[in-house]
C-alpha cells in the first residue's frame, strides 16, 4: 500500500491517521517517534484554540443566566470572535516585568501553569484507541502533574513582589493542597471500581458509568475540581473584592493570557476526567464499540462526540455553579474540606473498598447491574447519614449560639430598666 | 444547605431561558418620560418670531449660573421678537447645567424649555457652550425667519402676549 492523499484525508475523518500511517509505511523505526510529535503538536493547538470557543461559550452562558446579552458585537450577531479580538489585544500589549521582581520566577510562572495544563491531556482516551500515551499508571500522571501546577501559582505570586500577588499565592497553595486529598481519593474509588490505573481501562471497563455506582463519590470530585481549578465558588486565589486578582495581578498582556488560557485548559481537562472517570469517557452505550467490531471505523468519531458531549455537560455545569454560588470564606473552604469532604471520601473509599472485595468473595457471578445496586445503595446509606449528622451539628451549634430555648427573636433587656433596678439596688 | 443551592441553580437556569433585559442602546433608544429634562431649546411662535424677550429671568434663576444672555432693542425694520427687546446673545454652558429645570419656570414667555434630548458630549470646553444658533428651534413650515421688516406699530408691548401675537 502506498500513500494516497485522498485515502490519508480520509483516515482523518475516521481518526484513523495513526493506522493509515503504520499500515502505509509499515514499521518503521522512525514512525512511531514521529507520529507521537504530530499527536502532541495537533493536540496541543487544538486545545489552546478550544480556549477561544470555551472562553466565548463561557461568557455567553454566564450573560444569558445573568439576563444580559454577552458579547455580540465582533464577528457577527453572536460575538463568536470576540475572544480572538482579545487575544490580538493582549498580543499587542506590553509585558511589564515590576520594579524588584524575581525575574526568571516572574517569566517562568505563566509557562509553568500553561505546560503542565497541556500536559495533562496525553494521557486523556479520546476515542476508542485514540490515546496519547496508554500509560499503565494513568491516573498517578495525572495526580502528579495537576499537583505541579500549583508551582506556577507559586511562582507567580513569589516572583511578582507584590502583597497581593503573595497573598493569593498563599491562598491559591492552601486551597489546593487541601482539596487535592479528596480529589485523589475520590480519583481512587473507580480505581478501585475498575481494577487498574490507566485511563483506557477504566473507560473499558465502564459498561455502566461509575457515577451510578457511587454518585456521593462522583459529586465529591466534582466539588474538588471546582476547587482544584479555582473556579467560583472557590476562586479566593483570584477573588477580585479582596486581593484584586491574587497571584496573576502583575501580569499583562499575553503573559496574562497565558494564565488564563492555563485556568481554561485546566478547567477543560477536569472536565474530560470527570466525564472519562465517572460518565463512562467515550463509551456510548458500547455502540461505538459495536460499530468498531463490525469493521466501520466510524464508531471512533462516534465515540470521540459521545466524549465531547459529557465534557460539554460537566464544563456546562461548572458555568452554571459560577453564576449561582457566591464566594466562600477561606475559613469556610477550610472547614468544608477538612471536616466534610476529606472525612466522607475516606468512609466512601474504605466502604467501596470492602464491598467490592465482599461481592468478589461473596458473589463471584453477580452481573454488573447487581454489582452497582450494591454499591449505589451504600452510597444512598452513607449521603443519608451524613445529612443527618450535618442537620444535628448545625442544630447543635445553632443552640449554643442563642441559648437552648430561644424560639426567635431574643429581646435584649431595655437600658432604662436596668437603670432602674441599679437605682433600687442603690437605694 | 444542599436545598437551598439547588433552588438557587434552579433560579440561575431559569433566568437563563428568558430574554435578557439589554437594551441595544445606540441603535435602539428608550423613549424618555414626558416631564423628561433634558437639553434647552429656544421656542418660537408660530409665525416664525423667537419667544424669547432677553429678560435674563432664566439667568437670575439659574443655580449654577450657566445661561448667559445679552439683550438688545428690537426695531421694526429688523425685528427679532414680538417684545421690547429680544437676547443677541444666549448661552447656555452645558458643563454647568444641572437640568433642574428653574430656567423653564422663570420664563415669563415659555420660550426656553427642556426637551428630550439627552445626547450631549463635546471633546472640548468651548464646544460645551451651546449658542443661540444651537439652541433655537428650527422655523416652522412656511414660516418667515426672524430679523424681519415690519409695519411700525405693529407690537407695542414691552411684554408680548402670550397666546400668538400676531
Amino acid at each position: 500500500m502506498s500513500f494516497n492523499l485522498i485515502d490519508f484525508l480520509l483516515s482523518f475523518l475516521d481518526m484513523t491517521v495513526l493506522d493509515y500511517a503504520n499500515e502505509v509505511w509499515g514499521d518503521q523505526p522512525w514512525l512511531s517517534p514521529l507520529l507521537s510529535v504530530i499527536y502532541i503538536v495537533v493536540i496541543a493547538t487544538v486545545v489552546l484554540l478550544l480556549v477561544f470557543v470555551v472562553g466565548w461559550t463561557e461568557r455567553k452562558v454566564l450573560a444569558r443566566m445573568q439576563d444580559r446579552i454577552g458579547p455580540n458585537r465582533v464577528g457577527g450577531r453572536y460575538g463568536m470572535l470576540q475572544m480572538v479580538a482579545d487575544v490580538v489585544k493582549m498580543m499587542t500589549k506590553e509585558v511589564i516585568i515590576p520594579a524588584g521582581a524575581d525575574r526568571w520566577a516572574y517569566l517562568a510562572a505563566p509557562v509553568v501553569s500553561l505546560a503542565t495544563s497541556i500536559l495533562l491531556f496525553a494521557v486523556l482516551p479520546l476515542a476508542p484507541g485514540v490515546v496519547g500515551v496508554n500509560l499503565p499508571s494513568g491516573i498517578f500522571y495525572v495526580m502528579a502533574i495537576s499537583s505541579v501546577s500549583i508551582v506556577g501559582l507559586l511562582l507567580a505570586g513569589w516572583g511578582s513582589n507584590n502583597k497581593y500577588a503573595l497573598l493569593g499565592a498563599f491562598r491559591a497553595v492552601s486551597q489546593l493542597v487541601s482539596y487535592e486529598v479528596p480529589l485523589m481519593i475520590t480519583l481512587l474509588v473507580p480505581v478501585i471500581l475498575a481494577g487498574t490505573l490507566s485511563l483506557v481501562s477504566i473507560v473499558e471497563e465502564q459498561t455502566i458509568p461509575y457515577f451510578f455506582y457511587v454518585p456521593l463519590a462522583g459529586i465529591i470530585f466534582f466539588i474538588s475540581i471546582l476547587a482544584e481549578t479555582g473556579r467560583s465558588p472557590f476562586d479566593l486565589l483570584e477573588a477580585e473584592s479582596e486581593i484584586i486578582a491574587g497571584f496573576h495581578i502583575e501580569y499583562s498582556g499575553m503573559y496574562f493570557g497565558l494564565f488564563m488560557a492555563a485556568e481554561y485548559i485546566a478547567i477543560m481537562f477536569m472536565s474530560a476526567l470527570f466525564a472519562t472517570v465517572y460518565w463512562g469517557g467515550y463509551n456510548f452505550f458500547g455502540l461505538e464499540d459495536l460499530v468498531l467490531a463490525n469493521g466501520f471505523a466510524i464508531g471512533r468519531p462516534i465515540g470521540f462526540i459521545s466524549l465531547i458531549v459529557k465534557i460539554a455537560i460537566a464544563f456546562f455545569i461548572f458555568m452554571w455553579v459560577r453564576a449561582t454560588l457566591p464566594r466562600f470564606r477561606i475559613d469556610q473552604l477550610l472547614d468544608f474540606n477538612w471536616k466534610l469532604m476529606v472525612p466522607l471520601s475516606l468512609v466512601l473509599l474504605f466502604v467501596v473498598v470492602l464491598l467490592n472485595k465482599a461481592i468478589d468473595v461473596y458473589a463471584p457471578g453477580i452481573t454488573e447491574f447487581g454489582r452497582m445496586s450494591i454499591h449505589l445503595l451504600s452510597n444512598v446509606i452513607i449521603g443519608i447519614v451524613v445529612l443527618e449528622i450535618m442537620r444535628r451539628r448545625a442544630r447543635r451549634k445553632r443552640e449554643a449560639e442563642e441559648g437552648p430555648d430561644a424560639g426567635g427573636w431574643r429581646m435584649e433587656p431595655v437600658l432604662a430598666e436596668s437603670d432602674e433596678t441599679q437605682l433600687a439596688h442603690a437605694d | 444547605m444542599f436545598g437551598e443551592i439547588l433552588r438557587g441553580l434552579g433560579t440561575t437556569f431559569k433566568h437563563m431561558l428568558q430574554p435578557p433585559v439589554t437594551i441595544q442602546y445606540p441603535e435602539i433608544k428608550r423613549p424618555v418620560r414626558p416631564r423628561f429634562k433634558g437639553r434647552h431649546v429656544l421656542e418660537r411662535y408660530d409665525n416664525g418670531l423667537e419667544r424669547c424677550i432677553g429678560c435674563a429671568l432664566c439667568a437670575a434663576a439659574c443655580p449654577a449660573d450657566a445661561i448667559f444672555v445679552e439683550a438688545s432693542e428690537n426695531t421694526d425694520e429688523e425685528r427679532y421678537s414680538p417684545g421690547e427687546r429680544y437676547a443677541s446673545t444666549y448661552e447656555i454652558n452645558m458643563l454647568r447645567c444641572i437640568f433642574c429645570g428653574y430656567c423653564e419656570d422663570a420664563c415669563p414667555t415659555q420660550a426656553i424649555v427642556l426637551k428630550h434630548n439627552y445626547e450631549m458630549s463635546f471633546y472640548d470646553r468651548t464646544s460645551a457652550i451651546y449658542t443661540k444658533e444651537k439652541l433655537l428651534v428650527d422655523l416652522a413650515e412656511g414660516a418667515e425667519p426672524a430679523p424681519r421688516q415690519v409695519e411700525p406699530g405693529t407690537y407695542d408691548r414691552a411684554i408680548p402676549e402670550m397666546e400668538d401675537p400676531v
